[in-house]
């Protein structure tokens, strides 16, 4: 469910750059100059975009949007930070 | 601080493992570093199991005895998070049997050695920390990730090396869990973790997007704990001597030594054991004729000599220049060589290594090593330059690891320390006197086919 606690993130593997997500939510997510979507904020949610960001997430062509829990600070503290791991670790 | 040279033997009296003294971690005799391995020099000796034992002696903590000694050590992963190795352990561990460990010996960096050394010199210490780790996490696998040889020009079959280090461990029953020994392909990302664990789960080594960490949901579906060798043969140290005795080197909030593999201005490599916290200007000769020093590698950041100077060994000093200890790589750029042409090499090479699946990283990183290759050359690049500066803030973040971001860490800190260098090339000059290229790049060009 799209609340105040969820963000959206793309899935930058699947994402092949079609674009809808900018489209649907230009509050949120812009794109860059070779098609690929930039997303503003952290990806936070406002209420009001609850239902657009929802409409996003199921309508991307690659399902490379996905709807996830905010601000979770644990996660920064998780093996490899945020986004896993680095080189040589 | 202790040197291993290679060609030379390690000089003077080294203090046993039961005191603070260093080498820890390289054995005593050892003649060599796999700096040699590169350049086609005889192989050094490595301890065999009966001098490993001899020398190191029996291991004091093991299972949980041993997670609680490693978090009291304060030993941590030489990533950019320095995630702490007990807590790790302990989740695997919490995450229930049978979880698998894996010893990562993937050493993508071209500009680093320091596993291939260790991985040579002291094979049976690595192999005691996976079995270490393995027995603390209740793991009934064990796997070893390795290039087959250090890098493409020949050098000692790492791989035949571990295979005969394992035999030798069978025929003498040292071991509780099984160690499959994996090849690792010769790329830049093959040693990223989730890239590893695609290649051991029998897929090509390409990085994954991290829905689930590796930690919960690894090799074959099951909890696995990932470590770096280095990190290993630590724990190794560790479970026999304590985590008092870890931390007699090192700074109270980075301890213990670490693995270096350090480049001199005149292109000698040698790998280093050194307290964490070591001035780098006695890692390093910065003397005048240093115009940079790289530290962390080609996702690292340059950093002007007289900023280098200033700073030790430590993520506590080098963050708050955009650097990272990281794989312990330095380097002493001299002033003969052209920084930006340097830097470009470099860009191109890690815009080839991407994986090609992220669109941030396939298209931002051939622009940016275009646009570093412009500004490389002796005439006015003000588009070229503005494009990076744009495109540095463009990519970082934005891909499944973390190939964008340390790129861009690296050029971005290439814009500044040679700040002066742009400013002359905008002129039409370019004060290097050498053309050749100083950096280490692989020599194999690279295909799409080669990720397995």
């Amino acid at each position: 469910m799209a609340d105040v606690l969820s963000k959206v993130i793309v899935n930058p593997i699947a994402c092949s750059g079609h674009g809808v997500c900018a489209e649907l939510l230009p509050e949120l997510i812009t794109l860059d100059e070779w098609g690929y979507p930039v997303i503003a904020e952290g990806g936070a949610i406002p209420a009001r975009l609850a239902r657009t960001a929802r409409r996003a997430v199921t309508d991307c062509p690659a399902l490379a949007l996905l709807l996830v829990p905010r601000g979770n600070s644990e996660e920064a503290q998780r093996p490899g930070g945020p986004r896993g791991g680095t080189l040589g670790t | 601080m202790s040197v291993v040279t290679p060609g030379r033997s390690a000089s003077g009296h080294v203090a046993p493992p039961g005191q603070s003294g260093l080498p820890r971690l390289l054995p005593p005799l050892a003649r060599a570093s796999a700096g040699s391995a590169g350049t086609g020099r005889a192989a050094p000796p490595a301890l065999d199991l009966l001098a490993h034992q001899r020398w190191h002696g029996m291991a004091r903590f093991r299972g949980p005895a041993l997670i609680e000694e490693a978090a009291a050590a304060g030993l941590t992963g030489r990533g950019g998070a320095a995630f702490p190795v007990a807590r790790k352990l302990a989740a695997v561990a919490a995450a229930g049997p049978p979880a698998v460990v894996v010893g990562n010996a993937a050493e993508g960096e071209p500009a680093s050695s320091k596993d291939a050394a260790l991985v040579w010199l002291a094979p049976h210490l690595v192999l005691d920390g996976l079995q270490a780790a393995a027995e603390a996490v209740g793991a009934r696998s064990a796997y070893l990730y390795v290039h087959a040889r250090h890098d493409s020009r020949g050098g000692p079959d790492l791989a035949a090396h571990l295979r005969s280090a394992l035999t030798s461990r069978r025929a003498a029953g040292t071991d509780h869990v099984g160690v499959e020994l994996i090849e690792a392909p010769a790329r830049f990302l093959a040693g990223e973790e989730t890239a590893m664990v695609a290649r051991i789960n029998g897929g090509a080594a390409r990085p994954g997007f991290k829905a689930r960490r590796v930690f919960e949901r690894g090799i074959g579906g099951r909890p696995t704990l990932v470590q770096n060798v280095e990190t290993l043969a630590h724990l190794a140290l560790i479970a026999r001597h304590g985590a008092a005795w870890f931390r007699t080197v090192g700074t109270q909030d980075e301890p213990g030594s670490m693995l270096c593999t350090v480049h001199d201005p005149d292109g000698r490599i040698q790998i280093v054991e050194t307290p964490i916290g070591t001035p780098l200007d006695r890692l390093l000769a910065l003397g005048d004729d240093v115009q940079a020093v790289l530290v962390g590698g080609y996702h690292g950041a340059w950093l002007s000599p007289a900023a280098a100077r200033q700073m030790s060994l430590s993520n506590a000093d080098l963050r708050p220049a955009g650097a990272i200890v990281g794989a312990g790589v330095l380097v002493a750029l001299s002033a003969a060589y052209c920084g930006l042409a340097e830097t470009a090499h470099v860009a191109r090479s890690l815009a080839l290594e991407s994986a090609g699946q992220c669109g941030p990283c396939f298209n931002g990183l051939p622009a940016i090593a275009a646009a570093l290759a412009a500004v490389a050359q002796p005439r006015p690049a003000e588009r070229e330059l503005a494009d990076l500066r744009r495109w540095a803030g463009l990519v970082a973040g934005r891909g499944a690891c973390h190939h964008p971001d340390g790129t861009v860490r690296f050029v971005a800190s290439a814009l500044q320390v040679f700040a002066t260098e742009i400013a002359e090339h905008g002129r039409g000059r370019c004060t290097a006197t050498r053309r050749d290229q100083f950096l280490p790049l692989p020599a194999a060009p690279l295909t799409e086919f080669d990720w397995r």
